[in-house]
């Protein structure tokens, strides 16, 4: 994909800012936007790899990719650049692992307008520094992602949602590898996936019911838990068991940010972006409103 | 040097400085062909004693290389001139264990098997599993990324790792990442792994456990040519299986491992892919059949299930031990590390060949298969004037095959010294420049395991010699 044009936009010098579709906060307010080029430009479903601009949305993403049997591990709503730079997973975490494992190689326009490429287009690659991990999650504040290469998986040839009472612990340690395993503090709704027998195996020895799912998710606030804590949970909330992110009537509470962490963003940016121009205002470390994601 | 050495032998104890000419010419070197000599080797137990030993470091601007079992193959713990070498080995303490969250804290020098035999009373494992899981350790595949054949399914290291504690160069201490999903800020735990000992030493390291499968079904499936058994890879893939792993061996190392073992692996096949596919029972066996039914299409000629788990592990041993096993045929041998897309397996594989034979070397070909990394291996005898030579001149050009056909340097051995000047081959001035930033904010005055991974014009303060055996 060519990102000249694109690089050419975000230039070299002034506040810019990036906008996909505004379903995780949007552009920044009052400084002059710019967009990333959408549309896939190749989709290889023997290599479970495809090649697509970050403007495309995630949901033309699936389309082109159900008709191979396969999808990607991002959010369904939104843009494909939108879900990386936030790096948000959805509740199939569980099963399907965190939105940054599906990255692969990503060109990006730094703060001089410079094309870089971060990563490379295999679905194994230690050359370098990792600098896709960098990107995801970093809220357009270090580079606008530009393209991106991302790992597809097969889609699930079955999956159900069970639910039971029985204590979340004893469940989860029951169960092989659940897709996901919601909880809200007396429910615990499970989404098993693979071959129609076993998942009916499985949910009958871990004695569970079929039901409908996922639950109604509160949306108060995203919270980030160390994965035993969730009995410490009081409120309404639904918990994601084995994961960690808890979706609750009420706003995270803040969380104390280790100094020589700190100290390691402040110099990242710094290299980076010394003028500060890319998405002006963002800091990584404040949490993102809690109403989006 | 006596002052440094006297100061660590303060801060640690005597015993776990060392600094004799045998033990220093012991460290020179890893897993690689290439040398360097340190100033001192330091063996700390503690987090603690790990920031001191870089505090010292940096009061006597000295350099400093973290350094696990050795057993990197690209150069990454060979120590630059004058280096204190920081090795992990005694730092061995399982801390903690929590089947519920399938999670468990590890000190660094812990090994990659050892972990997973510790933790196999849970029925649980640590999925990364290099073909020298019984000697490398946590923090080496932190360091490397490392993977295995098991990665196929899985993943690389990155993916199972929650949190490291790291001593920065600057001497400070961090937690990256963190034991919750999304620790605030950037996803500084993602850079540091696979950082080659660039940004620092990892003291203590969260991993994820992985359940064992209720049912596993391992085949060795044997072809007449090495591109049936190539395109027999493609297909599964593109039929919509992922297997746990899918490793193909080919005639030479099939000969080698079979005097070795006696496993009675098919000696006259041109090659042989070991498939093995996890889960529930059902899933498995259809997978199975749909696999099979592939291979019998690309002409497969036979198809031997592990019918028990001696026999299983009689068939990952065979695919193991094929690196011991190759000192049967000449005592030298070096292994190569390159991805390619699946799709241009037949391809590539043809031109390795073909390029072996122009330097008139052997090669045999084992490697991960089911993600397109490809291990050749070039044998020679180092006692042969000449070789090394040749032996150079073939893996140059083998990685330069393996990238123009749209693959990468490294797959799970790293950059190291190694590949360092084939860098561009990948990347561009700017590109490394950015990878050279990232190295600055984490160490700034370049102290940390200095003039790896990075060619020079990228980071001024890595001017380094490359040590002699390095073939780049």
């Amino acid at each position: 994909m060519d990102l000249s044009d694109f690089a050419a936009e975000v230039g070299d010098g002034g506040p810019v800012t990036i906008c996909g579709r505004s379903t995780r906060g949007g552009a920044v307010p009052g400084v002059r936007a710019v967009a990333a080029p959408a549309g896939i430009e190749w989709l290889e479903p023997a290599e479970m790899t495809v090649c697509c601009g970050a403007g495309t949305t995630t949901a033309v993403l699936d389309e082109a990719l159900a008709a191979h049997g396969q999808r990607v591990v991002l959010p369904a709503t939104g843009s494909v650049g939108g879900a990386l730079a936030v790096g948000r997973s959805g509740w199939r975490r569980l099963g399907d692992g965190p939105v940054r494992d599906s990255l692969l190689q990503a060109r990006y326009v730094g703060a001089e307008g410079q094309v870089v490429k971060a990563g490379g287009p295999t679905v194994k690659n230690v050359s370098g520094f990792d600098l896709c991990r960098l990107l995801v999650g970093s809220r357009g504040t270090l580079g606008f992602i530009g393209d991106v290469i991302l790992r597809t998986r097969p889609r699930p040839r079955h999956e159900q949602w069970f639910s039971t009472i029985d204590d979340p612990d004893a469940l989860v340690a029951r169960l092989y590898r659940p897709t996901a395993a919601l909880w809200d503090g007396t429910t615990t709704w499970v989404l098993i996936e693979g071959d129609p027998r076993d998942v009916s195996a499985e949910a009958e020895r871990a004695g569970l019911t079929a039901a409908a799912g996922p639950p109604e998710l509160p949306t108060g606030g995203r919270w980030s838990i160390p994965p035993g804590d969730v009995r410490t949970l009081s409120g309404r909330f639904v918990a994601e068991l084995g994961v960690g992110v808890v979706h609750h009537e009420h706003p995270a509470p803040t969380r104390a940010v280790d100094p020589a962490v700190a100290e390691l963003h402040r110099r990242i940016k710094q290299r980076f972006d010394p003028s500060g121009r890319l998405n002006p205002g963002v800091d990584v470390l404040d949490p993102l409103s809690d109403a989006v994601g | 040097m006596v002052a440094v050495v006297d100061d660590l032998r303060r801060a640690l104890s005597p015993d776990r400085v060392r600094d004799g000419t045998t033990e220093l010419s012991l460290y020179r070197h890893d897993a690689s062909h290439m040398e360097g000599k340190a100033a001192a080797v330091c063996f700390p137990l503690s987090t603690d004693e790990v920031r001191a030993v870089v505090e010292i470091a940096n009061r006597h601007g000295l350099p400093f290389v973290p350094r696990g079992s050795g057993t990197g193959l690209a150069g990454g713990a060979v120590p630059p001139d004058g280096a204190i070498v920081v090795a992990t080995t005694k730092m061995t303490r399982v801390l903690s264990v929590d089947p519920t969250t399938r999670r468990a804290w590890v000190e660094p020098g812990v090994l990659n098997l050892d972990l997973s035999t510790a933790v196999a009373e849970h029925g649980l494992h640590f999925a990364p599993d290099p073909s020298s899981q019984q000697t490398c350790s946590i923090g080496g595949n932190v360091a490397n990324n490392s993977g295995g054949p098991h990665c196929l399914a899985e993943g690389v290291t990155a993916a199972h790792i929650h949190a490291v504690e790291v001593v920065l160069p600057d001497a400070s201490v961090a937690v990256l990442g963190g034991e919750d999903p999304e620790p605030a800020g950037l996803d500084l735990r993602g850079v540091f792994i696979g950082s080659e000992g660039m940004l620092g030493i990892a003291t203590r390291i969260c991993v994820r456990l992985t359940p064992d499968p209720p049912a596993v079904r391992t085949m060795l499936m044997d072809f007449d040519t090495v591109e049936a058994g190539a395109e027999t890879v493609s297909a599964i893939i593109a039929s919509g299986i992922v297997p746990a792993a899918i490793e193909m061996m080919d005639r030479l190392c099939l000969v080698a491992v079979e005097a070795y073992i006696g496993a009675g692996l098919p000696v006259d096949a041109a090659a042989a892919l070991l498939v093995e596919v996890v889960g529930q029972p059902c899933g498995v066996d259809a997978d199975a059949d749909v696999i099979v039914e592939l291979a019998e299409a690309h002409g497969v000629n036979n198809v031997r299930v592990a019918a028990d788990d001696a026999e299983r592990a009689l068939l990952w041993k065979g695919r193991k031990s094929a690196f011991g096993a190759i000192s049967r045929i000449k005592p030298n041998y070096y292994l190569h590390d390159t991805v390619v897309p699946r799709r241009v397996l037949p391809a590539v594989l043809a031109a390795v060949y073909e390029i072996a034979a122009r330097h008139r070397l052997d090669v045999l070909n084992v490697f991960h298969a089911g993600d397109g990394n490809l291990h050749p291996l070039l044998l020679f005898d180092g006692r042969e004037p000449g070789v090394m030579e040749r032996v150079q001149a073939a893996g140059t050009e083998i990685v330069r095959t393996s990238v123009e056909a749209g693959g990468v340097l490294s797959g799970e051995h790293g950059i190291g010294l190694e590949k360092r000047d084939l860098m561009p081959l990948m990347f561009s001035a700017v590109d490394l420049a950015a990878q050279g930033a990232l190295r600055e904010a984490f160490d700034p005055h370049g102290s940390a395991n200095p003039g790896k991974v990075l060619p020079s014009p990228a980071t001024c303060a890595d001017v380094q010699q490359v040590p002699a055996g390095a073939w780049i």
